[in-house]
């Protein structure tokens, strides 16, 4: 829950860091574990905010926490009943369309983005951001929350499309753990996701295992 | 195997003492009584072939068209009452449109197939309206999916078909299209094969004039559905007449 002016005074992303890139073969998808209310005080230090909408399609919140669990929800119903209907799993572009679709119709009251990452048959590894306003775009690899700031720098330097795994797990967990460095209200532990054809790893790098950068 | 169903056909929402709707039953009656559409799946696509008779001689060449695109990849030719068949055209393209608006990507042609069915079948539950008397053929190609052919029967069931025919000469188009290897075949081989079957069952002596609509889907048009290039078209109506002949001259031959 964020007041209002800081919430002016920030621009409406709030409060986290969230991340996804695609790999040789798959996608990983990623964030920090902070919640706070105010810049001043951590409300959870623990909150999973890479949600499961399907076996191998996954989203990050970012924003008001209630309205990205609330959309979440809602998306997950949808997907399940259009899966089944379809008989086979549904593609990314599906969930992050139904995703789209909740953030723009009810762009009035809700203030939440995400980033929806996942595998499917027809086109493989994909990274979608559906903002704010209800914008949908497809990424290799994309950045979003408050955290993301500090870290666009890292992330163009060093983010190359095709790499194996290890790498872009590794290169993941970098980028989380510098902007968790610098950014006030991202912290705690860093949450991954790697999402592949064959199956979903999920990876969590507890705050003091996190890897360190010239740091004290 | 007809019969009259007195007292028991009055409405679509009446079933008979064994177990039948008769008018679901009168609403086939009324595609068996419509000229004949083909539709054949083959390993890299689809093609649609429909009997148009030409009532009048002062129709404009090409109107009453019986082939309808339903989205890029989606074609569907019909048989039976033309007007029901256009508004179910018309539903089956809501249906494509809003289906890409929602979740971002093409119809799947079975869940196409499976939607317009569902409709069709709803107007054989009520005594206020009457069923649909048309039964539509759906053909698309995906490069992931490859052809996928699909009728829909005025019951409002639908199947998946290597290939299939509907109006009055279904029976003798079944048996044609029997014959064929069409899982082997290319779309350019099966539009010939397709043109010689409408050619062989229609019937020159009950109906007169004839235009042959031709239309595919496959590889070889990138995944969209169109006309056959008028080219090809005339190519094939030729191997059409050519093999009849053929077949008349063995006739004589045999005597």
């Amino acid at each position: 829950m964020e007041k209002v002016c800081d919430a002016q005074i920030k621009g409406v992303s709030t409060g986290t860091t969230i991340l996804a890139a695609t790999f040789d073969g798959g996608v990983v998808i990623g964030s920090d574990s902070r919640a706070s209310i105010g810049g001043e005080y951590v409300s959870s230090k623990t909150i999973n905010k890479v949600i499961q909408v399907h076996d191998r399609v996954f989203c990050c919140m970012s924003g008001s926490l209630a309205d990205a669990q609330a959309v979440t929800k809602a998306a997950k119903f949808h997907l399940a009943l259009h899966s089944v209907q379809m008989e086979t799993p549904p593609l990314v572009i599906a969930a992050a369309t139904i995703l789209k679709d909740l953030c723009y119709r009810n762009k009035e009251e809700l203030q939440a983005g995400f980033i929806t990452a996942g595998w499917d048959q027809k086109r493989g590894a994909q990274v979608y951001v559906v903002s704010l306003g209800g914008m949908l775009v497809s990424q290799p690899v994309t950045i979003g929350g408050s955290g993301s700031t500090y870290i666009y720098g890292y992330v163009d330097a060093k983010y190359k499309p095709d790499m194996s795994r290890e790498e872009c797990l590794q290169f993941a967990i970098n980028a989380l753990a510098l902007a968790m460095g610098r950014d006030n209200v991202s912290g705690g532990v860093a949450n991954l996701a790697v999402i592949t054809e064959s199956g979903v790893e999920h990876v969590v790098v507890p705050g003091n295992k996190l890897p360190t950068f010239h740091d004290d | 195997m007809s019969s009259i169903g007195t007292g028991y056909d009055l409405s679509a929402s009446t079933f008979s003492p064994d177990g039948r709707v008769f008018q679901v039953e009168y609403a086939m009656k009324a595609v068996e009584n419509s000229s004949t559409a083909i539709g054949i799946r083959c390993k890299d696509g689809i093609v649609f072939g429909v009997e148009k008779l030409v009532l009048s001689k002062l129709y404009e060449q090409g109107s009453n068209k019986r082939i309808f695109n339903i989205d890029r990849h989606v074609g569907m030719a019909v048989a039976g009452l033309l007007a029901d068949a256009r508004s179910l055209a018309e539903v089956a393209r809501e249906e494509a449109s809003n289906f890409r608006s929602n979740y971002g990507h093409d119809i799947p042609l079975k869940h196409l197939s499976d939607r317009v069915s569902m409709y069709v079948h709803a107007y054989t539950l009520y005594s206020a309206v009457r069923p649909f008397g048309c039964s539509f053929i759906l053909g698309s190609y995906d490069k992931d999916d490859g052809p996928q052919l699909y009728m829909v029967d005025p019951s409002g069931i639908s199947h998946g078909y290597w290939g299939c025919a509907i109006g009055k000469a279904k029976q003798a188009a079944k048996t044609e299209i029997e014959k064929l290897q069409m899982k082997e075949m290319t779309c350019r081989e099966l539009v010939k094969e397709v043109a010689k079957i409408i050619y062989i069952v229609h019937d020159e002596v009950k109906d007169k004039a004839f235009e042959l609509e031709l239309s595919w889907v496959g590889e070889v048009t990138n995944g969209r559905h169109e006309l056959v290039p008028k080219d090809l078209k005339e190519e094939a109506e030729k191997y059409a007449k050519d093999s009849l002949e053929e077949e008349d001259d063995s006739d004589e031959d045999n005597m």
